[in-house]
Formats: C-alpha cells, sequence, structure tokens
C-alpha cells in the first residue's frame, strides 16, 4: 500500500473516454508505490503550470556512458526541497528490443517484475527510436534493475552524442514485399558497433535505421542518418491467378483509377491482349480474359504503389538488395533533412554482403567522428562539405541516381574536366 | 560498496526466439496479405501458411497491471506472442480466422481498441512530455489520449482515402517525427534569461554555437559572465534551452500549438514529403487541448471527403493545391506560410500554374 494519492483533477479528466488512459495506468501503480503517488502530484503540477519540471545529470551504470535517462525534480518548497520527494528522482532506463519487436509473454513479464521490484512499474514501449523505456527509477535503483534486466540478455541503448538504438520494420518475419533480412542487417550493424553506444564519443547522434521495402515502415530516410532500404533491379514479378481476383473484386475501374494512373513514371500501360508488347524489360500479367497490364520495369521507380494495391497479384523482383540514403535528420539546426542515396543499389543475400554492408556503416560513422562539427549532424556536415567530398571521403563512386537533377548554376571551378570525363569512362567500362 | 558487475554487451537480441512459430518458420518466405475488416491482417506464406493480426491500440506508456493483461491474452488466443509496431500499437499473431472474433471480444471488453489498419488514423507517434522530459512545452501521453478519444471511430474503422499517421511533440524539435498531421509546439517569444544561473550551468560557447541565427552573444550582466539575445534575430526555436536551461523558451501563455499537414515516409507515387506548417496560435489548453482537436478534426474530415482513394494527405494537396486546401479547410493563411528559411525560394511557385 502506498500513501495517498494527490488531488490530480485535470488529469481525472483523461480517464474517460474511449482510448486506454495512461493516468488510469500511472494510478493503479499509484495504489502501490509512492514515486508514482509523488509522479502524479508533478504531473498534476505541470498540467496546472503548464511548465515541465526535470532537469538531466549524470547517473549511469557501471561499464557505460550512456543509456540513462537522468530526471531530478526541480519542484522545490521555500527551503529547496522537493515538494514531491517521493519522485525526486525519476530517471529511465532505455533498453534495446528484439529487432521488429517481437516478444514472448515470459519475457514481457519479466521486465514488468523487475520493474515493480525497482522501479515505478511504467513501462514505455516503445520510445521514438525504439527503446523500451524503463521509466522511474531511484539513483540507488538503476545499477540493481539494469543487472537483472541484462542477466536476461538485454543490453542498455543509446543516448547523447553516440550511436542510437535502431528500428527495422516486420519485414521478413510476415510481409511479402521484403527485400532482404532487416532483422540480420539491424543486428549486424549495431552489435558490430555497440561500444560507440554505450561509450558516446561522436559529435552527436547517430541513428540507423532498416526499412524491408520503399514503403518504409519505420521512417528511415527521415529519420536516419543512415537508412538502409530493400529494393530489386529486376522486373516485377507477377501472379495472374491474384491479378484476375483483383479484377473481379474491383473492377476496371478501380484498376485504372487506383492503379494505373497512380504510377508515378506512367511505367504501366493497360492493353488488349493482342496488343500485348514484349520485351525483357517488361512485366504482363492477364486481368481477364481480354486485357493484359503491363509494367516498363525500367521506367519504374520501385515506389511500391502498385504492389501495395495489388497485393500478391504484384511482387518485389528476384534480384533483391538494398538502397543506402544517409543524411536524414530531424529539425536542429538547420531544419529538417532527408537521407539522400549514396548506395543506389548493393546486394544483401550472402556473409560477404552483410560485411560489406558493415564495412561501409563504420567507414561512415568514422568519416562522422573525423570529421563533423562538434553537436552536427551527418546530414548537416554533407550540407556544409558538400556531397563529393563526403563520397571522395568514402571512397564511393559518384551515380546520377544520387541527384534529382544536374547543376543549375556555372559558379563552380571545373578545371579537371578532362581528368573527369576521363573518370567517367573508366567507370562506364568497369561496369 | 558492493561489486560492481560488469555489463554483458550482448546487443540487439535475436528476435528469432521471441518470434511467433508460424512468422519464425516463414521468415523471408510470405506472398501474400489482405485486409479482412479493420484491425486484421491476412498474410499467406509460400508454403500456404497462413496467419492472421489482430492490430490494437493501447496508451503505450504501459503499467504492470496492463503489461500483464496483455501476456494473459496472449497466452490465451496467440500462442504467447506478441509484437509491437512502430506506433506503439500491439499485433497477436493467430493461426486460425476462428480465434480472430473471440479475441477481438475480449480486447474491446478490456478496453483496447481494435484497428490502425490500412486506411485507418493510426495511433499518435509522440514524445514524452511534462512525464519525463526536461524542456518540454506541454505534455505528450495527454494530447494523445485526449486526440486519440476524439479520433477513436477513425482509427476502428477504415473510411479514410489512405492510411493517416499523425504525431505530437512538445517542443519544435519534432521527436514526435514527420506525419501526414502533425500538431508541434511553436514558441512564440525569445527565452526569458535567468543571469544568475547561466555562469554555472551553461557551456556558454556551446550555447552561442547552437543558435541558427547567430542571435545569442556572451554578455556581462549585473557583473557575471552570462549570455544575451538579439531579441530581432531570435526565432524562438529553443535550441539554446537544452544546453542552457536558465534560457527558458517555455511559456505557458505565448507557447503555442501549431499543425503542419503533408509529411509522408513512404515512397509510393511520391517521394516522401515533410510536413508543412498550416495553422498555429492554438493554445495549450490541457487537459484535452479542445481547439487543436477541432483543427485536426476539421482537416481529416475535408481530407476524407475530398481525396481519392489511395491518396494521403500530401498527394490530396498536390492534386487540389495549397490555395484550395486553405479554401476548403477555411485555414487562414498568413504571410507566416511564405518560407523565409534556407532554400525558401524553391518553396515558391515559379510559374503560371494556378488553379482557378
Amino acid at each position: 500500500m502506498a500513501k495517498k494519492l494527490h488531488d490530480t483533477p485535470m488529469l481525472d479528466q483523461l480517464e474517460s473516454g474511449p482510448w486506454p488512459s495512461f493516468v488510469t495506468g500511472l494510478k493503479r501503480e499509484a495504489a502501490k508505490k509512492d514515486i508514482m503517488v509523488d509522479l502524479l502530484g508533478q504531473l498534476e503540477t505541470s498540467y496546472k503550470t503548464k511548465k515541465g519540471y526535470w532537469k538531466g545529470g549524470t547517473v549511469g551504470v557501471f561499464g557505460y556512458g550512456g543509456g540513462v535517462i537522468p530526471r531530478f525534480t526541480e519542484l522545490k518548497d521555500a527551503n529547496e526541497n522537493p515538494v514531491f520527494p517521493d519522485a525526486a528522482e525519476f530517471h529511465t532506463l532505455r533498453i534495446q528490443p528484439p529487432a521488429g519487436m517481437h516478444y514472448d509473454t515470459a519475457t514481457l513479464r519479466k521486465f514488468a517484475d523487475i520493474w515493480d521490484k525497482y522501479g515505478s512499474g511504467l513501462i514505455g514501449l516503445h520510445g521514438q527510436s525504439g527503446d523500451i523505456m524503463m521509466q522511474g527509477c531511484t539513483t540507488a535503483n538503476v545499477q540493481p534493475a539494469w543487472e537483472e534486466i541484462n542477466a536476461m540478455g538485454f543490453d542498455m541503448g543509446g543516448a547523447g552524442p553516440a550511436l542510437r538504438t535502431s528500428m527495422s520494420c516486420v519485414g521478413a518475419a510476415r510481409c511479402e514485399m521484403s527485400c532482404y533480412d532487416e532483422a540480420k542487417a539491424l543486428r549486424t550493424i549495431i552489435n558490430a558497433n555497440i561500444d560507440d553506444m554505450h561509450r558516446p564519443a561522436l559529435p552527436y547522434k547517430f541513428k540507423f535505421k532498416f526499412s524491408g521495402c520503399p514503403n518504409d515502415c519505420v521512417n528511415s530516410i527521415q529519420r536516419s542518418d543512415m537508412a538502409t532500404i530493400g529494393t530489386w533491379r529486376d522486373n516485377i514479378q507477377v501472379n495472374e491467378q491474384q491479378a484476375r481476383d483483383y479484377m473481379k473484386g474491383h473492377g476496371m475501374d478501380k484498376l485504372v483509377n487506383d492503379v494505373i494512373s497512380k504510377c508515378p513514371t506512367r511505367a504501366i500501360t493497360l492493353r488488349n491482349k493482342a496488343d500485348a508488347v514484349s520485351g525483357a524489360s517488361i512485366s504482363t500479367v492477364a486481368v481477364d480474359d481480354q486485357h493484359v497490364m503491363q509494367i516498363e520495369n525500367h521506367d519504374c521507380v520501385r515506389c511500391m504503389h502498385c504492389l501495395n494495391v495489388m497485393p500478391g497479384a504484384l511482387l518485389p523482383g528476384k534480384d533483391k538488395g538494398v538502397t543506402i540514403l544517409v543524411g536524414g535528420k530531424s529539425v536542429l539546426k538547420i531544419g529538417a533533412t532527408m537521407g539522400t542515396v549514396v548506395i543506389p543499389f548493393m546486394k544483401l543475400e550472402s556473409e560477404d554482403d552483410f560485411e560489406k554492408l558493415n564495412e561501409l556503416s563504420r567507414n561512415i560513422i568514422d568519416f562522422f567522428a573525423e570529421n563533423a562539427l562538434e553537436h552536427e549532424r551527418t546530414g548537416e556536415m554533407i550540407e556544409r562539405i558538400g556531397l563529393v567530398n563526403f563520397l571522395e571521403g568514402l571512397d564511393i563512386d559518384i551515380d546520377p541516381n544520387m541527384i534529382n537533377h544536374p547543376r543549375a548554376n556555372p559558379y563552380v571551378r571545373m578545371d579537371e574536366w578532362d581528368e573527369e570525363v576521363e573518370k567517367a569512362n573508366e567507370r562506364k567500362a568497369a561496369a | 560498496m558492493a561489486e560492481l558487475r560488469a555489463p554483458d554487451e550482448c546487443g540487439v537480441p535475436d528476435p528469432m526466439p521471441f518470434m511467433h512459430p508460424t512468422l519464425r518458420n516463414n521468415y523471408g518466405k510470405w506472398v501474400f496479405h489482405s485486409h479482412p475488416k479493420p484491425g486484421v491482417l491476412y498474410h499467406r506464406a509460400e508454403s500456404g501458411a497462413e496467419v492472421w493480426t489482430v492490430k490494437f491500440g493501447t496508451a503505450r506508456q504501459l503499467d504492470g497491471y496492463t503489461i500483464r493483461l496483455l501476456c494473459d491474452l496472449a497466452d490465451k488466443h496467440a500462442d504467447g506472442h506478441m509484437r509491437f509496431t512502430a506506433r506503439s500499437n500491439v499485433e497477436f499473431m493467430l493461426t486460425a480466422e476462428s480465434k480472430i472474433d473471440p479475441l477481438i471480444k475480449e480486447l474491446n471488453s478490456h478496453g483496447f481498441p481494435v484497428g490502425g489498419t490500412a486506411n485507418s488514423v493510426s495511433m499518435i507517434s509522440h514524445t514524452q512530455g511534462f512525464l519525463h522530459c526536461d524542456i518540454p512545452g506541454t505534455d505528450a501521453s495527454g494530447v494523445v489520449k485526449a486526440l486519440m478519444d476524439e479520433l477513436h471511430e477513425e482509427f476502428i474503422k477504415c473510411e479514410m482515402p489512405n492510411r493517416v499517421k499523425l504525431s505530437t511533440s512538445c517542443c519544435e524539435i519534432n521527436c514526435g517525427g514527420q506525419a501526414d498531421i502533425a500538431i508541434i509546439m511553436q514558441h512564440t517569444k525569445p527565452p526569458k534569461i535567468n543571469h544568475d544561473l547561466v555562469a554555472n550551468v551553461c557551456e556558454r560557447p556551446t550555447v552561442v554555437a547552437r543558435c541558427p541565427v547567430a542571435a545569442i552573444r556572451p554578455a556581462l550582466v549585473n557583473g557575471k559572465p552570462s549570455l544575451e539575445v538579439d531579441e530581432k534575430k531570435c526565432i524562438c526555436c529553443g535550441a539554446c534551452f537544452p544546453p542552457c536551461p536558465p534560457m527558458q523558451i517555455n511559456d505557458p501563455e505565448h507557447s503555442k500549438i501549431a499543425i503542419w499537414v503533408g509529411g509522408k515516409n513512404s515512397n509510393a507515387r511520391s517521394k516522401p514529403t515533410f510536413h508543412k506548417l498550416v495553422a498555429s496560435g492554438l493554445p495549450n489548453n490541457l487537459p484535452r487541448w479542445p481547439e487543436v482537436a477541432a483543427v485536426v478534426k476539421n482537416i481529416l474530415s475535408v481530407y476524407k471527403a475530398d481525396a481519392q482513394p489511395w491518396e494521403r494527405m500530401a498527394d490530396w494537396i498536390d492534386r487540389i493545391g495549397w490555395p484550395r486546401f486553405f479554401e476548403k479547410t477555411g485555414l487562414p493563411f498568413t504571410k507566416y506560410h511564405i518560407d523565409d528559411w534556407r532554400g525558401a525560394r524553391t518553396t515558391l511557385n515559379a510559374s503560371t500554374h494556378i488553379r482557378f
């Protein structure tokens, strides 16, 4: 039994309504724990005053330099004593989930038990970087709680200027669009660079995200410094039975309006069977006895739209791999930037392929560590030094897939034009 | 001092031991999916193996009772496994169609809304707010609870033109991320500086370097080393506040809420887009933010009525144009909608493409 609840008239208003209430959850814990009684007291104060009352600090676990988010209350009385003393320390442990956020119930129960014993009982599933957030721990309890979590086979996540916890989509586990083993790629890269997560020493944060196809369900282009996104370079695969089923269920108007006319590069054509064209780069599928849908795969940009609308009828090609984009980040300091292409395509199947991806990741982190200014993200660094300098630093060849269009101004020195043409010819010959 | 245990630097756990056996056994071998009804997905593998996924919403901040309840339900209905999505929805995988309705019934009886699939309004991706952030302008869980109460029907039904993803962020750093509709704190006044504390708390060159518009400079105030802000230059972004808490940017009265639309992470149809500012000046009106809910619901209802099937918010606006977006939603178009940050000229209309 915990101490008496503080009055929380504002928070109480968030207990009604059809959506699950976090306030009801907090109160359930408050019935057992003083830390949660006082957390509710401080939160209610924030609701009244519209002010936050947490400050950071330095709390960690033995052997690591990051992963704990320390929170000390700043809500003090006239004598500098905390108004809500039992929640005066309310730290969070960031824990990395299994790739794809799969759990068995024994594991989740064990987390709940550990957090009953050492923390507030409140677990966030999950934070915006994908961490399991074990929230509400006193300084004294951080180490013993961590030791029990670590003994389960779970490791601390990232915080501060460090490699951050990563995310991958459900991918190969349950999606026909998946173009590579997302979980394996995530674990290969993160676990090889785990020292940079646990001992923050980078200029600023560095995030990897892994999406199995260009639908990019984990938002890797906008939210990660290095995005690995599945794609393919041969023809879209077709399944005539599924295509006919789609047509039966939806009709010609839906096929035209929802599928064909929404192709961003007009790569899809509907033809009478008799007028069908043939070619090595064309995917053809009959949708009924009279019509075929034909996709010119050289024009296709792998946007996923037609595959999304006609699941099973159209599937990614067989020659799968990944596109790598670098430099995505949110607002601070220059405004949000998206990742842009640095590797248009690479295979990701054999152990050697994964090792190449791992090397590329390490090289990019190293380049970032050596060249970024303090508190500068990879995208900002590239904006400052230019993509070409970034690529040359990493020994990556330029490729027209990296740009929307060539330079539109003449303000550049081109003394070495002839040498660059020579290099372009060499690249062409080597391809 | 007790002996400290050195960490086992084990890294990201292998998902295989945690994964539902049908997913594990058909890893990388899926060939088809469909959407039998809101909140339910059907997947079939090459082998003919089938799995039905039931998706439902949570508060994201889960107490021990709720976690154990989810575990009990997963043990009873879903072979003791579950997974979480990037938007904090929970997915139970079922191996027989007959298991769907009993599970949904039980989930609903415990207050879990089943939905969030396909062309629904999914759970709001959000931040920590007053609960745990050190620089929040507002709460996060509360905004989400209040809004999802209002949008509950749109979560459990699939009546939108395409999927709708929302986010909220308690400051302009936008940890909630890009979204079809994003609700983000917008400060409108420069930081109020507590000059007594700056010298002891802040590394001043770091703070000066953080300012995107070079409005901060070192100064001697009341005989103490401190910082001053050129308030004419200041864009009230709050970037100085995290490295220097005595530069208080949050203002209970003047920190407002802005609404942004048209962010899209997917490459489907158009390339990914960032969300764009459409409304601001909304009050931080706790505990239920009714003014914010009204604007969001209005935008959603116009989109729902006007967009073609499969058009995301960004695709729809791309077709109808921004003037008609403002016209149809009734939102006022102001000078603040015209960008003047770096690269702004690329956001201007350099053509005669004008819809009448």
